[in-house]
């Protein structure tokens, strides 16, 4: 890991109206790191995750992203422009539902390489090989390349997700509940395959998860939220050998007794 | 309510030429970039013309020469109604001449003579957004042109390739505008999307239902959208005209019984005639001036 | 041979005068006078009038007759002239509380000051074809309608406790936008989307509206009101610097009366859903009213899941002008397009065969 952050958050706040999203966020994220946001539904950490992706604005605060020319820039005061060429180049969201990140009447093969054409690559064998070279890291049969998602089972879809995400070397991935709404047996799988291609790739991540074990198994680090606040944040192991706080030894125990 | 004796020179009043006319010039200013201007209600429906009726009628002067065509023929019916409407509404000369003419009203082709400079073509657009059937919201879609978001459109051709083995989109097919905008060229064959790059003739671009006006100035780049290992290629026809024998344009198959038998004639009805005219004979032609 | 592209000036020219013949149809029926229709054909004038954007029985009448009776023709004719005719600028908005009403039921009460008036309509007739309406000889007593009354609106009344939300208020400085004159830009403002509305067809919007009451965007809706008269159009003349009347024109309004949206800063209010149209045509108010409540959604932050929320989809397709065009250009000849693509079917099945033959 290198000794410059990527990402510093500093009081990072957003209210809906009146009621509270998330308050007074303030973390550091570093390259190579993965950080899990865990907490039940309602306590703030799907907004956080949205406020951080720069999906939503947020009502105070900063998050300021390390650029690949090693500038460092608010995402909130990015023009659109430069917001939007961020989020399909050098970051990437993994939604729950693959449907939302997928363009599910398109090829497997453009999925992939919708991004790489979208930066400018306009050679079709190249795109095809890149294309044929993810859907192998992700362990979908390069024989599907031409078929839709619709085609393809849940776990399927995500892995394909993923690649299509990765493609374009991204340095940070988002990741909202990405192993929810699938089979334990397919979760497993597909933890696996996510914790190898973070470590080789180096990537940092913030992963949003109700599920301690993801938490567990991805994340060096994790924050737990509650009501919109970060109620405690240490070391993934340390956070869940050693709960301080007693929500999250609530937390930890009901995982325990599953 | 005599009718014309109470429309103004060209139908529309002055107002509304001069609206359109700023329009016009935004286009040329920024070519490619579709300008949003306030349609009118035409005498023909939308669909037929509108947009390229409002943007002639607001260039169109007494001394312009006006030539029509549908499908490159001068005579196919809505081509006869509208240059019939000029010659009603504004009293100019018509011709079927391409070379002639000052103003080429078109809808699918661009005439196979090279256009000169001092002429313009006022194509009729039906569906004016390269990208309306990638992405049916038009604030969408402005977003996309705005930002240079064209990816997209390069995802469907890759689909094209994938399914088809090549690039199966064989009309309106979108091009490139000096580096730019991607413009939608209307439904025109691809065969003609050559004859717009670098062309010396003005290119005005009207979509009436769709309330937008575009353009191609003089010498300005225009590039089918292609990829490297995949280029852009036009049709080849494998006969020549049957009637006067021109190879290298685009042909039309007319059936002639139902045991399959047809024959391809030049789509440019007026280049055919000058052919014949100037003595070329396809190998049908014979028939018909024995005929 | 080969004749098929040939002709077209000698083809149209045949088709309009036998369009012309089947028109005027047998000679030895009269043919129908402008009054005739106007009187008795009074409906279909106000369809054509208002769909059509102009406010002229006559006009409209003629349309109705040119187009052989076809409504969407007969609108298509009325906008083609309108949009001819020089602006001399924009009415002052019309008064209906100062309607002279013919008609004007609510739902929402049961008595109301001004009361409910039936007026002339279909309601609680039985739709039984009744041969005796028709002839020379078919006798109908003159009815002389009771005097024109005015009475204040239902949604004034409401408004008046605060229990629904005031009439729709511009932004600071914004001008009433005028479709007409400018392309649409979307997202919309209410002004414009009105409008829309008001010329939009009237089975597009039933048919929407209809939609909302089955669940595809409810709006929970009650009729307010809805009133039928006429009303004063004025005209400011900036020389006199007072608004000079230009006459009367008869419209129908109907306000829907819908659930409530209250916020932090208001209170809980009804809101409103709006619908006004030329002529007689209550049908078309109250499917407009339904689908400008729906089309404010977005404004009232719910959730956009269905047709008649949809401004893009709504707006971009009401208008049966534009619809009937573009669905009808498909018949006009596409032969170099559709050549292109047997070109490549062509293309595409000799590879085909060509492969599974190498294959076997």
């Amino acid at each position: 890991m290198s000794d410059e952050p990527l990402l510093k958050v500093s009081n990072l706040t957003k209210f809906y109206g009146s009621r509270l999203g998330c308050a007074d966020v303030n973390f550091e994220l570093y390259p190579g790191e993965v950080l899990a946001i865990v907490g039940e539904s309602g306590s703030g950490k799907t907004t956080l995750l949205n406020t951080l992706s720069a999906n939503l604005e947020p009502t105070s605060g900063e998050a300021l992203y390390r650029m690949r020319d090693g500038s460092w820039r608010n995402i909130y005061e990015l023009s659109e422009a430069e917001r939007r060429f961020l989020t399909r180049t050098d970051w990437g969201f993994v939604h729950q539902n693959p449907a939302d990140g997928l363009r599910m009447t398109v090829s497997a093969g453009a999925n992939v390489g919708e991004r790489l054409m979208a930066v400018g690559d306009r050679h079709y064998g190249c795109i095809r090989d890149t294309a044929l070279d993810w859907l192998g890291r992700v362990e979908i049969a390069t024989d599907r390349i031409d078929d839709q998602p619709r085609s393809f089972s849940g776990g399927m879809r995500q892995r394909l997700q993923i690649a299509r995400n990765l493609v374009t070397g991204p340095r940070l991935v988002f990741m909202d509940e990405p192993t929810g709404g699938l089979d334990v047996s397919v979760q497993a799988r597909l933890l696996d395959l996510l914790r190898q291609l973070v470590g080789e790739l180096g990537l940092s991540a913030i992963v949003v998860t109700h599920d301690l074990a993801v938490a567990r198994l991805l994340s060096h680090r994790m924050m737990v939220m509650k009501g919109g606040h970060v109620i405690e944040a240490g070391l993934t192991d340390r956070v869940l050998d050693d709960p301080r706080e007693p929500y999250t030894q609530l937390l930890v125990s009901s995982i325990l007794q599953v | 309510m005599n009718a014309v004796a109470n429309y103004n020179f060209a139908y529309l009043d002055e107002q509304t030429k001069r609206m359109i006319r700023r329009a016009i010039l935004k286009a040329v200013a920024i070519p490619g970039y579709q300008v949003p201007f306030s349609s009118r209600e035409m005498p023909m429906p939308y669909g037929w013309g509108t947009g390229g009726v409002q943007v002639t009628a607001s260039i169109i002067g007494p001394d312009d020469v006006l030539k029509v065509i549908d499908q490159g023929a001068d005579d196919t019916t809505n081509a006869v109604s509208i240059r019939a409407f000029f010659a009603k509404v504004a009293q100019v000369a018509t011709t079927t001449h391409t070379a002639e003419a000052t103003i080429i009203q078109t809808r699918h082709r661009i005439p196979e003579r090279k256009l000169e400079a001092g002429q313009i073509l006022v194509y009729q657009v039906p569906i004016p957004e390269p990208l309306r059937f990638l992405e049916p919201r038009e604030t969408e879609t402005r977003k996309m042109h705005a930002l240079e978001e064209y990816g997209l459109m390069h995802v469907k051709l890759y689909e094209d390739i994938a399914r088809h083995g090549r690039i199966a989109t064989t009309y309106a097919y979108p091009v490139k505008v000096e580096g730019r905008y991607v413009m939608d060229p209307s439904p025109t064959p691809k065969f003609d999307n050559p004859k717009m790059h670098r062309s010396e003739a003005l290119q005005l671009f009207g979509a009436g239902r769709e309330h937008r006006i575009y353009a191609v100035p003089p010498h300005t780049d225009v590039v089918s959208l292609d990829f490297e290992d995949h280029p852009f290629e036009i049709q080849h026809f494998e006969q020549p005209c049957a009637l006067c024998g021109a190879e290298g344009v685009y042909l039309d198959e007319v059936i002639l019984d139902d045991r399959g038998g047809h024959m391809y004639v030049c789509s440019d009805t007026d280049h055919c005639e000058e052919r014949r005219d100037a003595g070329f004979v396809g190998v049908l032609g014979m028939q018909e001036a024995a005929e | 041979m080969y004749v098929a592209v040939k002709g077209g000036e000698a083809a149209i020219a045949n088709a309009h005068r036998l369009l012309a013949d089947r028109r005027r149809g047998d000679r030895s029926v009269p043919a129908l006078r402008l009054d005739q229709i106007v009187e008795q054909l009074g409906l279909a004038v106000d369809r054509a009038m208002g769909e059509g954007s102009l406010y002229d029985r006559e006009l409209a009448a003629l349309a109705l007759v040119q187009a052989r009776g076809d409504l969407i023709e007969a609108i298509f004719l009325v906008r083609a002239y309108r949009t001819t005719l020089p602006r001399f600028g924009y009415s002052e908005p019309i008064d209906t509380g100062a309607m002279k009403i013919e008609r004007r039921i609510s739902a929402t009460f049961k008595d109301l000051p001004g009361g409910q008036m039936l007026g002339p309509t279909f309601d609680y007739t039985h739709r039984l074809l009744d041969p005796s309406i028709v002839g020379e000889d078919a006798e109908v007593p003159a009815v002389r309608g009771v005097e024109d009354e005015q009475a204040p609106r239902v949604t004034d009344l409401l408004g008046r406790q605060g229990l629904i939300e005031p009439d729709g208020e511009l932004p600071e400085g914004h001008e009433v936008g005028d479709l007409t004159r400018e392309p649409l830009d979307f997202p919309l403002n209410r002004d414009l989307r009105l409008q829309a509305l008001a010329r939009g067809d009237e089975g597009f919007l039933l048919a929407l509206g209809y939609s909302t009451q089955r669940g595809y965007g409810r709006t929970h809706p009650f009729v307010g009101e809805i009133r039928i008269g006429e009303v004063e159009v004025e005209f400011d003349i900036p020389e006199l610097g007072f608004a000079v009347s230009l006459g009367r024109v008869r419209v129908t309004e109907c306000q829907m009366v819908n659930q409530f949206k209250g916020s932090a800063k208001i209170p809980p209010q009804f809101t409103r859903g709006y619908g006004l149209v030329f002529g007689q045509a209550e049908r078309k108010a109250m499917a407009m009213s339904l689908v400008d409540r729906a089309l404010r959604a977005k404004e009232f932050g719910e959730d956009i899941t269905a047709p008649a929320q949809d401004e893009e989809f709504v707006i971009s397709h009401s208008d049966n002008v534009q619809a009937t065009g573009f669905v009808e250009h498909l018949k006009l000849p596409h032969y170099v397009d559709f050549q292109a693509e047997l070109d490549l079917i062509r293309r595409m099945r000799a590879e085909f065969e060509g492969k599974r033959e190498a294959a076997e």
